[in-house]
């Protein structure tokens, strides 16, 4: 069956073991899941995860319903197509030269980054946005070398009430 | 009051009075508190038993069954235990000694983290790491394993959180806003079921284990009886309904009766409750049942269109949307084409009645079930092993009566016949239980021989001895070209003296008419007994090979009309 991206919200109770539980259901039906983000919601005692996973249909809606059966599990959704997405990347970058520290910034600049730290070799840019927008700025900095990257994966809310 | 008197007080207050479990290391605390309590605990001899006697005890009563192991293996010789009670929706609460917390994860010795372990074979899983926790993660554990769709729920407790004092003893239930199983079916889609029982000229209920789970037999009966539809079940329901009645069929499936097996695809409305169509029920799925409708009412949502697409679902308790749809259907009146369907499956059941009478030496193993069936009653329980022995039983014996039929369905677990029978003579010891088993399985648990002799539990154990391990044998001679692999168990012992040994009567059997004479004083004698009796092992049970449809059966199905 045809994989498809997936979104999946989902409010958990904080307690140990939940990531593995969730994350267990995914592993049982063979999908690899691309990102997975954890943090306390508006509840307290609840934590907000976001999953991103390509899966078919048939095989994500059986997850879904093996996923409401935990009993720590309060609430899931899937909010793929009307929800904002964002990720935090950090990446540092090399400086070959000095016309490429200043191209760098000017990168950095349209796609509305920062800049986190400096050194003579190296500059670390922090940048936020959905996955396309920081593949683009990957793919323009990385002839310079890139020396690292760290990526939070997907968060996402549903957008309205 | 320290942590394990709190445990032990809380399974008293859960109206509990039996446990099954096995001492060690990190339960020493417990099982000293347990030295002075008025607590019954039957020392199995391996903890697998424990679990399977706890899910047999589960099923017997309907009441949650308790099994207690230590950390580390005794933990992890439960888990096929929990897994089988998981598959089959049993609810059990295993309790299990865990390293004291600040050795946890540091390998100590005879640490395992069985929650971890378990975690995709259980229900839900509480560690309390305080003596206050237990009295409410008790509760909670019961309520959890009994309600909804039942299941397993395991408590991991360090050793020194049984020392430890309680401040109080609070168990009010834990708050578990995730956890909200639907019991009231919903009334609109319940009048859409109406709808299309009116317009059915074919119909046949299905019914699994979730009716008898949900104590909805008198509920299925009267569907039944006012629809006028003939009722087929999965292996576990059978006993759902009184399977010599008119209506019942028997059961469906990769060994079922060939009349439910030949009538499924004829019906033009299928009313399947408490069933999760498992591949060894429906068969090749898109040869299950292909022009009918299909209405399946179900606890548990993630069973809904699962593995066969519904025209109608229904989530609930089985009893409480049977009640509903019985109200709805007062004024329903059986049409002429229904009658003359239902005659036609009736008649056809009489016909495609599968043959139990010989007199073949060495014993055909239907003929011996057919002499278990003439000495049991109603009341009597039967447990089964798993393979050719279950399904002999399942295929030949007529279950009346709901909880009296206790196999292991979804794991296929060998070795669960007899343990589940000593749970099922704890929780109802008035009535005769008798275990069948295969030689294979026996084997793996023969040492619950020492725990039936040492508590006096009067189980009969039948051993349908073919020195081999059958279904993989029968599969081998059907499919595999007769290339008998590792099936063969030549050097097996002599289970009458194996018995003795225990100190457990036996006796052999070899002709027909002596399982019979056998049964009968055994269940006079009320003692446990071993019946080893010996069956010829090329009977071929009739199956669905791999891949078939559920109407394509291979191997002879022999009748009983053409006896003589």
């Amino acid at each position: 069956m045809d994989k498809e991206y997936h979104v999946i919200s989902t409010l958990v109770e904080d307690k140990p073991g939940v990531l593995q539980k969730v994350a267990g259901l995914f592993n049982r039906r063979g999908f690899n899941i691309d990102s997975i983000t954890v943090g306390v919601s508006e509840v307290e005692g609840l934590s907000r995860m976001v999953i991103s996973v390509h899966a078919d249909e048939k095989g994500l809606e059986q997850v879904t319903k093996q996923l409401n059966k935990l009993v720590d599990v309060i609430k899931i959704k899937d909010i793929t197509k009307n929800a904002v997405k964002r990720e935090l990347c950090l990446v540092k970058v090399n400086i070959p030269n000095e016309m490429a520290r200043a191209e760098i910034m000017q990168y950095t600049n349209i796609f509305r980054a920062k800049i986190v730290d400096v050194t003579e070799e190296a500059l670390m840019i922090e940048l936020t946005g959905d996955a396309k927008k920081i593949n683009a700025f990957i793919s323009l900095v990385e002839g310079y070398g890139i020396k690292k990257i760290s990526r939070t994966g997907l968060t996402a809310m549903a957008r309205g009430v | 009051m320290r942590g394990g008197e709190a445990i032990i007080e809380s399974l008293k207050n859960m109206g509990v009075k039996t446990i099954f479990g096995y001492p060690g290391g990190q339960t020493i605390p417990f099982y000293d508190m347990l030295y002075d309590a008025d607590m019954d605990h039957i020392l199995v001899r391996h903890e697998q038993c424990a679990a399977h006697a706890a899910d047999g005890y589960a099923r017997a009563s309907g009441r949650v069954g308790v099994c207690l192991a230590t950390s580390g293996p005794g933990a992890t010789n439960l888990v096929t235990g929990i897994a089988t009670a998981y598959m089959d929706s049993s609810p059990i609460v295993a309790i299990t000694g865990q390293v004291p917390t600040h050795l946890i994860g540091n390998d100590a010795f005879q640490e395992a983290d069985i929650i971890g372990i378990t975690m995709p074979i259980v229900k839900h899983s509480y560690q309390p790491k305080d003596p206050d926790l237990i009295p409410s993660i008790v509760k909670s554990s019961f309520e959890i394993a009994k309600s909804g769709r039942p299941g397993p729920v395991l408590i991991d407790v360090p050793k020194e959180v049984q020392e430890g004092d309680l401040t109080k003893f609070d168990d009010s239930l834990i708050e578990t806003p995730g956890y909200n199983p639907t019991i009231k079916g919903n009334i609109r889609q319940i009048k859409k079921a109406r709808d299309l029982i009116k317009e059915a000229k074919r119909p046949l209920i299905l019914a699994g284990a979730g009716v008898i789970i949900s104590n909805a037999c008198c509920e299925l009966k009267k569907l039944a009886d006012t629809i006028n539809a003939p009722v087929m079940t999965s292996l576990l329901g059978k006993g759902a309904i009184d399977e010599t009645d008119d209506l019942a069929l028997g059961m469906l499936g990769m060994h079922g009766r060939k009349v439910s097996n030949d009538s499924i695809n004829e019906s033009d409305l299928l009313i399947a409750i408490g069933i999760r169509f498992s591949d060894r029920t429906t068969g090749r799925l898109d040869s299950f049942a292909p022009d009918t409708k299909i209405i399946h009412i179900d606890i548990d949502p993630a069973e809904i269109g699962k593995n066969v697409d519904v025209d109608l679902p229904i989530v609930g308790d089985a009893r409480n949307v049977l009640s509903s749809l019985n109200k709805v259907l007062n004024d329903y009146k059986v049409s002429p084409d229904v009658n003359k369907w239902t005659d036609m499956i009736k008649q056809r059941k009489r016909d495609l009645l599968p043959r139990v009478t010989y007199s073949d030496v060495p014993l055909k193993p239907q003929s011996v079930i057919k002499e278990i069936s003439e000495v049991l009653t109603a009341d009597s329980i039967l447990t089964t092993d798993v393979g050719q022995n279950q399904m002999w039983a399942a295929h030949f014996y007529d279950t009346q009566k709901p909880r009296k039929f206790i196999s292991s369905g979804g794991l296929g677990t060998m070795g669960f016949g007899f343990p589940s029978a000593i749970g099922a003579k704890v929780a109802c010891p008035d009535d005769p239980v008798v275990s069948i088993n295969g030689d294979g399985g026996f084997l793996m648990v023969c040492q619950e021989l020492a725990t039936v002799k040492e508590y006096d539990i009067p189980v009969i154990a039948v051993v349908l001895e073919n020195r081999t391990l059958g279904m993989v044998y029968q599969w081998q001679s059907l499919l595999y070209n007769e290339r008998h692999s590792q099936t063969l168990l030549g050097n097996s012992p002599d289970f009458v003296k194996l018995a003795e040994s225990f100190g457990v009567n036996a006796v052999q059997i070899t002709k027909p008419g002596e399982t019979k004479e056998a049964l009968k004083s055994a269940i006079k004698d009320n003692e446990a007994i071993l019946l080893d009796i010996v069956v010829d092992p090329d009977e071929l049970l009739p199956m669905l090979p791999p891949g078939a449809g559920i109407n394509e059966m291979i191997g002879e199905y022999k009748l009983e009309k053409d006896v003589n």
